[in-house]
């Protein structure tokens, strides 16, 4: 007989969740809507990225390391497991965790762990969080957390950097402002933590709130801007144009790719399209730095060259009017990323080629060949100084060292 | 000893173009299935990189994407009486290895068959007299009219995005199409690809001879496209590089752009590359598979058990293994017994270069795309009256400008010397004003008695197994069309302006060491007689029912065409039979 089975270890494994959850914390493992409210701030939250070893088959067991300036930092297990994961905490033990940075012995956690985000949620958001977590497959997995080298292991230290960089407290909605703008407020400053990756952080890693969501820099790549600034930001994009690009990974536009793509399919393509044009709406609210460099004039020599390079080696995908291909191939004129002050995510992807991220609407999954072979440091910089001055478009230009720099920063890393 | 793996619903043989649409299929309807692939995984982006794909060294001289024939080979010989010897380069064509098969490399041409080339036989003698064939001529009808196969047809097309001007839409004949062609239920999903000024002065010219030229319909995308998955294509560059190489913009239809983003989402599907299926598993009554058994790359063998075997590897692998596992009855031409091998055809390609004159004509060869073309089907398959000529069978000749690769690219005047300086400065004289059509006269391929595949008695390979032995030849048929064919097409050649031709017929003996085609058809025909053939209209095996046998090893004999849209169009309808049909009653869906 043909047929599909489900197998007897799957109906197994969740009856074991139900006993062991049934002893983690206060939660009742019949509280579906709790469960399923759980299961969905998980998502906004995307505890998967950290705490799920990307391609393994046990949800939120730990053990991915997360790279940091100061070091890796190793996700913990957050299965209901009694002794490795979280089941024994006391639901007050976990809200603590989440929303104030603090340990079960009362130490610190280092903010690689979002709480300065989190803390924005309820405290009945985070206990159906908890709930939901309960109701996963607990797995038995120890894993060591703290691998950060000296001085940056004493968490004590932590003290400090709290007083200086973390506002504790829930989301306070603005009553000028919309109840939509309010939760796209709430989704980008509490559970998603856009700015963990978008806002550019100061040397002890904390957020400089002057320049909030104007673009960061993680793991060899930059973030771009996300206000509205129409040049470098998403002020160009329609709404829409936000809300396709985040459920789908593409849009007319553009298409997400590196750290970006991970969030969009552990993340946003899993949230619902309302909660998605909250986020458009919020982020095209904030108005961005908005500077207006010279364009180069079209004689410059890198201008000239970098043209060049281009028709011979871009434009048989990104067209000859730099427009691309909607939702395959990146529209060159029209991305912001490009004109961004920090080029080094677009240096990265021309030199080692990158790949899109498949999602049920977008299956295609483009990739940008790498170009780091064939194309030379000074003309890499020529071809993205056109690109960034080409078509109406003005950004400061590329050097040949920022060229340099990226390469050999890029040169070890296994990504 | 093989190590038993957990048992499949379904497992798939290659997974190249019938592979991924068979596994598509049939994840569709739930079933857990898995593929082995004999060669690596490719991908677009990362395998066929636009910063060094157009490598003809690579890619085209050395045959960076194929099987290495010390992997895998075949013996050849032209006749019964003579001693076959392995092929250890390949030449007359190009046996695919790796995700994505020949859907790789292929030019993209996506022809149908024409409504008689399904019943070829009956039509023949209704025409002609039983007479008129040659007295070893062994073609059958298939056991399928076009008109079932057209909605398959259809949904291979709109998989692939083709380009392409309608001749006949649902019985009306299109101004601008082919109107020899069969009834289409939809226009071509995407308009045809536009032409270099060497196709339209082809069209001129074939129109002013009387003739009724068309656009050759192209998986190569004159724009982007969305296929029914979810999955986009962008539109042709022109680049040059088809055949032979795969294409890194998205623009060539192929398993890679529109099937395997979407299939290997898919939770129930499960692939294996670099590993190679020895043979399918039967059990003791003979009459059921009960799965196959493969070597992986560290030389361990793994045995795959499951309910439901397809084979979908190249036409000649399809056969070797049913050899190889003793499956069916091997083709004996001298007893005319057995089927297994029996029907193995090829195809008829000869081409006409024509040299203008420099000063008035540049074809900017550089523009190029293994399946624009101008066309014309007036001498394909019965589309004339083949009474006065003393033979049978046809082929579409054209214009296709598939490049200027440097290497293939040197086309001198008949008359010049093969080296030296005289040699170098006609090359240059004449680069860019010659006209050297790609596909050229693409004729018919029939079936002979004595053309066959069966298990070489000396050779064998790795695995200590008789290598299989290809024998075939040219016959006058063939012969006779192929000059019929290739003088009209001179004409038109000629017509066009050019001053001096290199007309170059295909002659026997067959010649192994050349290229024509990767157009092999046969071994494994099918048809509604079990004695002369494998597998039944359904593509299902007459002897073993969980066994279907996809690709053009089902052809009874090669029309004037290219053939994947036709094994494209099979595997849909194979996959409809045991959606529709087979899963809810698994055994012959049809009576022998």
């Amino acid at each position: 007989m043909l047929s599909t089975r489900l197998t007897v270890f799957t109906s197994l494994a969740i009856a074991l969740s139900a006993i062991v959850s049934a002893k983690a914390g206060d939660s009742d493992p019949q509280e579906f809507t709790q469960i399923d409210r759980g299961r969905y701030l998980a998502v906004l939250s995307d505890c998967a990225s950290c705490h799920t070893v990307p391609g393994s088959n046990q949800p939120f067991a730990g053990g991915r390391a997360i790279e940091t300036p100061f070091g890796n930092i190793v996700a913990p297990n957050i299965t209901p497991d009694p002794e490795t994961g979280i089941g024994s905490w006391s639901d007050d033990a976990f809200d603590a965790a989440i929303r104030k940075g603090l340990r079960r012995n009362g130490s610190r956690l280092y903010p690689a762990m979002p709480y300065p985000a989190y803390t924005k949620m309820s405290r009945d958001d985070v206990l159906a969080v908890r709930a939901y977590l309960n109701a996963v497959t607990p797995v038995r997995n120890d894993v060591v957390v703290n691998t950060l080298p000296f001085p940056f292991n004493i968490r004590a230290s932590m003290r400090v950097w709290n007083a200086l960089y973390f506002k504790q407290g829930d989301y306070k909605p603005d009553a000028q402002k919309s109840a939509e703008w309010n939760r796209g407020a709430f989704l980008v400053d509490g559970p998603g933590h856009c700015g963990a990756c978008h806002t550019p952080k100061t040397f002890l890693g904390g957020d400089r709130t002057d320049q909030y969501l104007r673009g960061g820099f993680l793991q060899g790549w930059s973030a771009p801007d996300i206000t509205g600034d129409t040049r470098v930001g998403v002020g160009a994009w329609s709404a829409g144009d936000l809300v396709a690009y985040l459920k789908s990974g593409h849009n007319r536009v553009s298409a997400a790719t590196g750290p970006m793509a991970e969030v969009v399919s552990l993340s946003t393509e899993q949230m619902t399209n309302t909660d998605l044009k909250a986020i458009a709406t919020y982020l095209k609210s904030l108005s961005g730095n908005q500077d207006h460099p010279q364009t180069l004039p079209k004689e410059d020599p890198a201008m000239v060259a970098g043209a060049a390079i281009y028709r011979d080696q871009c434009s048989a995908c990104h067209g000859i009017d730099g427009k691309g291909v909607a939702e395959l191939f990146p529209s060159i004129a029209g991305s912001s990323m490009v004109k961004s002050d920090d080029p080094t995510t677009s240096i990265r992807i021309v030199l080692r080629g990158a790949r899109s991220v498949g999602t049920k609407a977008q299956p295609t999954a483009a990739g940008m060949p790498s170009y780091g072979r064939q194309l030379d440091d000074a003309q890499i910089a020529a071809v993205l100084t056109y690109m960034r001055n080409g078509w109406g478009a003005a950004a400061a230009p590329v050097g040949t060292a920022d060229v340099a720099r990226v390469r050999a920063d890029t040169a070890s890393r296994p990504d | 000893m093989a190590k038993r793996l957990p048992k499949k619903d379904v497992v798939i043989i290659g997974l190249g173009w019938t592979g991924s649409i068979m596994a598509n299929e049939l994840t569709d309807e739930g079933l857990e299935v898995m593929a082995i692939e004999r060669g690596p995984w490719r991908d677009a982006p990362t395998d066929f990189p636009p910063g060094y794909m157009q490598d003809e060294l690579r890619y085209r001289v050395r045959h960076e994407l194929f099987l290495r024939p010390d992997q895998l080979t075949f013996s050849f010989r032209n006749k019964v009486d003579q001693t076959a010897l392995p092929i250890r380069s390949w030449g007359a064509f190009m046996p695919p290895n790796g995700v994505g098969g020949g859907g790789v490399h292929w030019n993209g041409e996506m022809w149908r068959f024409l409504p008689s080339d399904f019943v070829l036989k009956t039509h023949l003698i209704e025409r002609y007299g039983a007479a008129f064939l040659p007295e070893d001529m062994t073609i059958q009808d298939w056991g399928i009219t076009y008109d079932e196969l057209e909605p398959f047809y259809d949904r291979f097309e709109y998989l692939c995005g083709t380009s392409g001007t309608a001749g006949n839409l649902r019985g009306q004949i299109m101004e601008g199409g082919n109107p020899f062609e069969g009834p289409r239920s939809r226009p071509y999903p995407t308009p045809a690809q536009a032409q270099p000024f060497s196709h339209t002065l082809f069209g001129k010219a074939a129109r002013e001879l009387g003739y009724k030229p068309f656009p050759q319909p192209s998986g190569n995308l004159s724009q982007a496209y969305t296929n029914p998955l979810g999955l986009k294509m962008g539109p042709c560059t022109y680049c040059g590089f088809c055949e032979w190489f795969g294409c890194s913009n998205y623009s060539k239809a192929s398993p890679q752009t529109t099937i395997l983003p979407y299939l290997v989402r898919k939770p129930n599907f499960t692939a294996r590359d670099n590993s190679e299926v020895i043979r399918i598993n039967v059990d003791k009554s003979g009459k059921k598979a009960t799965g196959v058994t493969f070597v992986d790359s560290s030389g361990q063998e793994w045995e795959q058990p499951a309910e439901l075997v397809i084979l979908s590897a190249f036409a000649l692998f399809n056969v070797q293994l049913l050899l190889h596992s003793q499956i069916g009855r091997p083709y004996d031409p001298v007893a005319k017994s057995g089927t297994v091998g029996r029907n193995y055809t090829h195809q008829t390609v000869s081409t006409v270069s024509g040299f203008f004159d420099p000063k008035k004509f540049n074809f900017n060869p550089f523009i190029g795309s293994g399946s624009i073309g101008m066309c014309i089907d007036e001498f394909n398959g019965d589309n004339f009256d083949h009474g006065p000529h003393g033979f049978v069978g046809g082929g579409y000749m054209g214009q296709v400008q598939t490049g200027a690769r440097p290497i293939e690219s040197t086309l001198v005047p008949p008359g010049t010397p093969k080296w030296g300086t005289a040699w170098k400065s006609a090359v240059k004289e004449y680069y860019l004003s010659t006209v050297h059509p790609g596909a050229g006269v693409h004729g018919s391929f029939y079936a002979y008695r004595d053309n066959y595949l069966d298990l070489d008695p000396t050779y064998t390979d790795r695995f200590g197994r008789p290598l299989m032995r290809i024998t075939t030849d040219f016959k006058e048929n063939e012969i006779k069309q192929n000059k019929f064919l290739t003088d009209k097409f001179a004409e038109i050649i000629k017509a066009m302006g050019a001053d001096k031709l290199a007309v170059q017929y295909r002659t026997g003996p067959y010649d192994i060491t050349t290229y024509q085609t990767t157009h092999l058809n046969g071994g494994a025909v099918m048809g509604s007689d079990p004695t002369t053939s494998v597998i039944n209209r359904y593509l299902q095996s007459w002897d073993i029912p969980n066994l279907f046998v996809l690709g053009a090893s089902a052809f009874p004999q090669n029309p004037g065409y290219n053939p994947t849209v036709t094994v494209g169009a099979l595997a849909y309808w194979a996959a409809a039979a045991i959606r529709n049909k087979y899963l809810k009653n698994p055994g012959r869906l049809v009576d022998a």
